[in-house]
């Protein structure tokens, strides 16, 4: 999949989890505001990541990627942040409401 | 080990908002628990193909070298910690929420829909 290879596999997370929204009773996607302020405790984690990064804690194998960086984090990198909350709280809202209803 | 060192500290700091900063307490609820066993699969399965492939490779000096699906034991502290912030933060948003941005066609039929209290636990 070459640079493709970090966006397919958010591709993919992102799908493993929209579906939920199907479900009745599950409202997220429709939450733009509450979903999106739901988010910004990942920006913690951004900054964490931004100085691991720095510090050569880690290291993104430029051919997996498609090559733009923002402060030394891939672009694909904050988009985990932006999917795997959205996929969090897809899968906390599903359970929640699942479980109500037995 | 720093890294291992950020993992406990995400931990902490999640537990410490969901305790005193939403005051939610979602980690005595089983809502949560059951969210994340989901959720934890699915952060091994794909965290697994990121460090497994692998896109990202760890340094070794800052991990303590346990491993889980490829991934270093690390990555399981931050990924609760972020989980249990998006969902704590989440569900103090719930308060008193009305479905403002439901669409026309679901509109007219909220209102026959069951709500489910966000805080069935307490």
């Amino acid at each position: 999949m070459g640079h493709w290879t970090y966006t397919v596999i958010l591709i993919l997370t992102l799908l493993a989890a929209a579906w939920l929204q199907a479900i009745p009773g599950v409202n997220v996607l429709n939450r733009p505001r509450r979903l999106g302020t739901a988010m910004l405790p990942g920006l913690l984690f951004v900054v964490w990541d931004i100085v691991a990064a720095q510090e050569s804690w880690w290291f993104f194998d430029d051919g997996r990627i498609f090559g733009p960086r923002i402060l030394g984090l891939p672009l694909e990198e904050y988009g985990f942040f932006i999917v795997v909350p959205i996929c969090a709280v897809l899968g906390f809202e599903a359970a929640r409401v699942t479980r109500a209803k037995l | 080990m720093i890294y291992t060192l950020g993992s406990v500290l995400a931990i902490l700091i999640s537990l410490a908002i969901d305790r005193w900063g939403t005051r939610k307490r979602l980690i005595l609820r089983l809502d949560f628990w059951v969210a994340y066993a989901i959720i934890v699969f699915f952060q091994l399965l794909m965290n697994g193909f990121l460090t497994g492939i692998p896109v990202v490779t760890y340094n070794p000096d800052v991990i303590i070298g346990l491993r889980i699906v490829y991934a270093p034991i690390e990555d399981l502290g931050f990924g609760f910690g972020l989980v249990l912030l998006v969902l704590t933060v989440w569900t103090r948003l719930g308060h008193g929420e009305t479905p403002r941005f439901a669409a026309p066609s679901q509109r007219a039929t909220l209102p026959a829909a069951p709500s489910i209290p966000d805080d069935d636990a307490q």
